[in-house]
């Protein structure tokens, strides 16, 4: 283990600490999360933040996620066959919130006859069972925007994410 | 650039408060400017601290919390922290799993922060995520630390009022908890009360707490609430306590003193920094690689290195300089 306080002395030095965040969430109704637990360890491993969101998350619930954590990223996994159901939604307020910067993956069951739609709605990776996740690691790092901190944000949206619909248990 | 965040996050613009949190959190160099200016609006918000072991059950309270808070018709920020790997520099932060109720609604904002290498269950950067938080016009804050023990008071350096969480059948523990979390608690939770032992867990903060001699100086007597986080059970009392905790605050200037107390800490932090950071510029590491490793091999000691290193910064030990007060 290095020395904490040179540690400190290095991070002063460089001063600002650039983390890669990313959100891995499931969409959709299927619970299997074995595989989305395995990429976010994997990802924070490889020395990231990772927000976990956890299963049953509505295209709402993800893009508010990663607006509220100014996520660098997306990882979409599912396995319930809704991807061309999920995902559009999921660009779409994505779009809507001017945050087209957020790189989005998607990985589980995708048949390979969708991807080419998925691909052409901005969604990268897709990745199928048995990918290693070094190569998701290195996908995330080399598709990431590190530039997108200092570039200005799009116009001012007042009152927060558009929710499509009211969540869960919200009550006055 | 830094303008606009600003004037944008105090307008109500989520986009613009989550990018201004990632360059303070970053400890982005342009930050510090925009900073100052952040520092200059807020002061308005009631910050609140949880604390107490893992596993507790603090996101779920802080969730019950926050849904109380709101139907007060409250805007509410959270700053939910988990621990930073110490190996891989990475993070898994789980809070939002437990906060999924909160989301959709315009007027509560949470945000996940690593400890990124701080002790204490704080990250560093949280008093500053918290500065943008308040001047961004939120009613309370709420910083919900990395599950702590014993001795992980940090919290107090950051937040007015600190609410402890604890469960039945702790035991011998909330003796342990006595020389540390429990002297910094504003307001006790026994949570999961539903469970047998609540009661008696309750008993236990009681008495220990008439032992604590410090706290007959102080008028505020912290109550002993039980919650049931995953009902909502006790969480208006929880919410009612806050509300007279901070009147407390206001009435007795303790307030001032709590505002004084982390000014000090925060100055003296960053002079720290500064301070590491000429040790490092004047000697580089492999340097002091080296006399860390002569004291480790016992051919110098603690004392004589740093003194050797302190006066190559121009400055003496505590020890060598009489008029050091």
């Amino acid at each position: 283990m290095p020395d904490q306080s040179l540690d400190a002395t290095a991070q002063t030095q460089v001063a600002a600490e650039r983390k890669i965040r990313v959100i891995v969430a499931k969409p959709g109704l299927d619970g299997h999360d074995r595989g989305a637990k395995v990429i976010a360890r994997a990802l924070r491993d490889a020395g990231m933040e990772v927000i976990y969101t956890g299963i049953r998350q509505t295209p709402a619930m993800i893009v508010e996620a990663a607006i509220q954590e100014d996520a660098d990223a997306i990882l979409l996994s599912i396995l319930s066959g809704a991807h061309m159901a999920l995902f559009p939604k999921i660009m779409e307020l994505l779009r809507a919130q001017g945050a087209e910067d957020i790189l989005v993956v998607a990985g589980g069951i995708l048949p390979d006859e969708d991807i080419p739609a998925i691909e052409a709605i901005g969604i990268k990776g897709n990745f199928g069972p048995g990918t290693s996740t070094q190569d998701i690691i290195a996908f995330v790092r080399a598709n990431v925007k590190p530039e997108r901190l200092a570039q200005p944000l799009p116009p001012l949206r007042t009152g927060g994410v558009a929710v499509d619909e009211p969540a869960r248990g919200a009550q006055a | 650039m830094l303008d606009d965040l600003i004037a944008r996050l105090t307008a109500g613009d989520r986009r613009a408060l989550a990018r201004m949190v990632t360059l303070v959190e970053n400890n982005d160099p342009a930050s510090r400017a925009a900073l100052a200016q952040l520092h200059a609006l807020g002061g308005k918000a009631h910050i609140v601290g949880v604390t107490g072991s893992p596993g507790a059950g603090k996101s779920t309270l802080v969730m019950q919390l926050v849904r109380e808070l709101r139907r007060r018709d409250q805007r509410v920020a959270i700053v939910a922290v988990d621990p930073t790997s110490p190996f891989t520099g990475g993070a898994i932060l789980g809070d939002r799993i437990r906060m999924q109720d909160l989301v959709g609604d315009p007027n509560v904002y949470i945000r996940s922060m690593a400890s990124r290498g701080s002790v204490g269950g704080l990250s560093s950067a949280t008093r500053d995520a918290v500065r943008v938080l308040d001047a961004a016009g939120f009613d309370t804050i709420i910083i919900e630390t990395v599950g702590a023990g014993q001795a992980e008071v940090e919290i107090v350096r950051a937040a007015q009022t600190i609410v402890v969480v604890t469960v039945p059948g702790m035991g011998d523990d909330i003796q342990a908890l006595k020389a540390g979390i429990l002297e910094i608690a504003d307001c006790f939770c026994v949570n999961k009360a539903d469970r047998p032992g609540a009661d008696q867990a309750a008993a236990e903060l009681r008495m220990l707490l008439s032992l604590d001699t410090q706290r007959d100086k102080d008028a505020w007597k912290p109550p002993i609430l039980k919650t049931t986080a995953a009902t909502g059970a006790g969480v208006p009392e929880l919410a009612d306590a806050l509300g007279r905790h901070l009147a407390y605050l206001r009435e007795s200037g303790q307030i001032v003193v709590r505002g004084e107390r982390q000014a000090r800490s925060e100055i003296l932090a960053l002079l720290y920094q500064a301070l590491l950071a000429k040790l490092g510029a004047t000697l580089g590491p492999a340097h002091f690689d080296q006399i860390v490793a002569a004291v480790a091999a016992r051919q110098s000691d603690p004392y004589s290195a740093a003194s050797v290193i302190a006066r190559a910064l121009g400055i003496a030990l505590p020890s060598e300089d009489d008029a050091t007060g």
